[in-house]
């Protein structure tokens, strides 16, 4: 009986199993015929020869890729269409010792993430990049893609891509050749045993040249896509080898891998401890928030102030801001407006609390500072029950009332215009606030107005300001 | 299986998705899709049990991780050439 032994078998880079779905779990989730298994299957099987599983780490694309990672038994990220190069930069810089392979359909590498793998190949990065060129969008149901070759038809190109409204197939290996950086560049395609095997050493040499600290590489890949191109999976391989690799030629765009130095090391990062200072983040002087924040009443304002445009909306939010910032708490400022410098509606979302704020949106306010009629009408149903309303006006109008809201009206711009500015009215709003919602970073509005307000002649009217609103509020209250 | 042979191959039926690159791809021609289907609806490759050369071709060409395992008489036996 002769004996065998094993030549070819599943990659040890791949898992054993697929813990994607309950069922299905020895197959990829591909389309019968799909060049992405072909591609796996070689990239899962040059990290099993150069014995990189331990270190490797796989960036995985949005497009027909998404789920590399159930393949792949190695370190993983997904991430945002187009951001691969972007990630993998990181990732090599934080992690040198890792290898980092950033996997990407042409959608994603040569339509949205254009500019980061110009940028990652511009800066030479030391990473290898596995672009998978099937000419269309397979994820999305067959779209355009900037590699469409020429008369093609697409769902976004129904009468076949013309160059003088779709432009040209874009090729990639051919683009990057004019920066300066890149080690090696090679197209290669699925479209018969000898071009696959040419695509196995392809991709080595390109893990290889990562290994070797030498920078970047990118093995572009022709691969089908029956599934879209509707071609059966022979026929779809057939048409890989005749028809793409007219517009694509193959072959060896760029090879540095003999003479290119080793990348110097980049910089060590920073040890994490030292970041907060790196960034001026670190508090020397805790001040008026000694106790810490949680030592006080929980503070959950949720703030709208809204008017026109030149009003001072967005400034009185960031006064509230940044007072509550000056006294240690979580806050956010949000502007909202139009195109308009002057007279468009303005408004703004401000948040502080001791919490840490979710999110910076502010569609249910327990605050509305509404600096005009309009916003009244437009943000009073937003209130929350047991809310404050200050007013900029005599008297609500009748039909604006809400009983379960306490209401302030006054005329805040008549009494500012008083002080010298109707300017100010938004300063005298803000001191009404503080009259009628007693906030612990109160003790903080002068500091920051102080810094806020440049002009001497202003700052005294803003001070004035802030007095004769929180009397206005003390009258309304008590009346 | 035929004495003689180089190699062999096993698939996994329940893997392959009966897509026939293997079958395209191989040689000697010893791989079908068979008329019947597996689980998923597909029909599977199959070997007709003789006349792998062992050559690894379909191994290359099949989507599937691990839905080819392609073995090959030990090396006393006699020298092969290497894939494609
Ligand atoms: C920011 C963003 N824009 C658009 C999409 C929709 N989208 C998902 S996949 C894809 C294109 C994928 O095409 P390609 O990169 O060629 O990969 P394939 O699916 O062909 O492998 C698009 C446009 C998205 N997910 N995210
Ligand atoms: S749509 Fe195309 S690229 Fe996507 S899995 Fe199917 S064959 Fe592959
Ligand atoms: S190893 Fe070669 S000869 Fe054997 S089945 Fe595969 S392709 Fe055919
Ligand atoms: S290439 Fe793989 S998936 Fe396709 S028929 Fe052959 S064994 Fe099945």
């Amino acid at each position: 009986m002769p004996e065998f032994a094993v030549l070819h078998e599943k990659p040890h880079s791949f898992y054993s199993l697929y813990e994607r779905k309950g069922e299905l779990q020895h197959q990829t989730h591909y389309c019968p015929g799909c060049g992405h298994g072909i591609v796996h299957k070689l990239v899962a099987r040059a990290i099993d020869e150069l014995g990189i599983q331990n270190r490797a780490i796989l960036v995985s694309p949005v497009g027909c890729s998404v789920f590399a990672y159930y393949y792949f038994d190695v370190g993983n990220v997904q991430v945002a269409h187009g951001r691969a190069p972007a990630v993998a930069t990181g990732v090599k810089r934080a992690h040198p010792e890792s290898i980092v392979i950033s996997y990407q359909g042409d959608g994603d590498l040569a339509a949205i993430g254009s500019a980061e793998i110009l940028h990652a190949a511009n800066r030479g990065e030391n990473i290898t990049v596995f672009f998978v060129n099937n000419a269309i969008y397979g994820m999305t149901g067959g779209q355009m893609a900037p590699t469409t070759l020429v008369g093609q038809k697409s769902t976004t190109s129904p009468f076949g891509r013309n160059v003088w409204n779709e432009g040209s197939p874009i090729k990639v290996c051919e683009l990057l050749n004019a920066l300066d950086a890149p080690v090696y560049l090679e197209r290669v395609a699925l479209g018969s045993n000898k071009q696959i095997m040419a695509a196995a050493r392809a991709v080595r040499r390109a893990l290889e040249v990562q290994m070797r600290g030498q920078g970047f590489s990118l093995i572009e890949v022709l691969s089908p896509c029956p599934t879209i191109w509707k071609k059966d999976p022979v026929e779809a391989q057939h048409w890989v080898a005749e028809e793409l690799v007219k517009t694509f030629p193959l072959g060896v765009v760029r090879d540095r891998t003999k003479d290119a130095p080793v990348r110097p090391a980049s910089a060590a990062p920073p040890a994490l401890d030292k970041i907060p200072g790196i960034l001026g983040l670190e508090q020397d002087d805790p001040g008026p928030t000694v106790g810490g924040p949680a030592a006080r009443e929980p503070v959950e304002l949720a703030v709208k102030v809204a008017g026109f445009g030149g009003q001072g909306v967005l400034l009185l939010g960031e006064v509230l801001a940044e007072a509550g910032l000056a006294s240690g708490l979580q806050v956010s400022w949000l502007p909202s407006y139009g195109p308009e410098m002057r007279s468009g509606t303005s408004n703004c979302h401000v948040r502080i609390a001791t919490r840490p704020i979710a999110s910076p949106l502010v569609l249910r306010p327990n605050v509305l500072l509404a600096m005009n009629e309009p916003s009244l009408r437009k943000f009073l149903p937003t209130v929350e029950p047991h809310g404050l309303v200050i007013y900029n006006g005599a008297a609500c109008p009748a039909d604006c009332l809400r009983p379960d809201v306490t209401l302030i009206a006054a005329p805040f711009a008549q009494l500012a215009d008083g002080l010298g500015g109707a300017r100010a009215a938004n300063i005298a709003m803000l001191g009404a606030l503080l009259e009628a919602a007693p906030v612990p970073f109160e003790s903080q509005v002068p500091n920051v107005l102080r810094k806020l307000v440049r002009s001497p002649k202003w700052l005294e009217i803003d001070l004035a300001a802030l007095a004769r609103g929180r009397q206005a509020a003390r009258q309304e209250v008590a009346s | 299986m035929k004495t003689g042979d180089r190699g062999r191959v096993d698939l996994d039926s329940e893997e392959c998705k009966g897509c026939g690159l293997c079958v395209e791809a191989c040689p000697p021609k010893v791989l079908a899709l068979a008329s019947h289907l597996n689980r998923y609806g597909y029909h599977p490759a199959t070997y007709s049990g003789e006349g792998c050369t062992g050559c690894g071709i379909c191994y290359f060409a099949c989507p599937e991780p691990g839905a080819i395992v392609v073995w090959r008489l030990k090396a006393e036996a006699r020298p092969v050439a290497q894939a494609a």
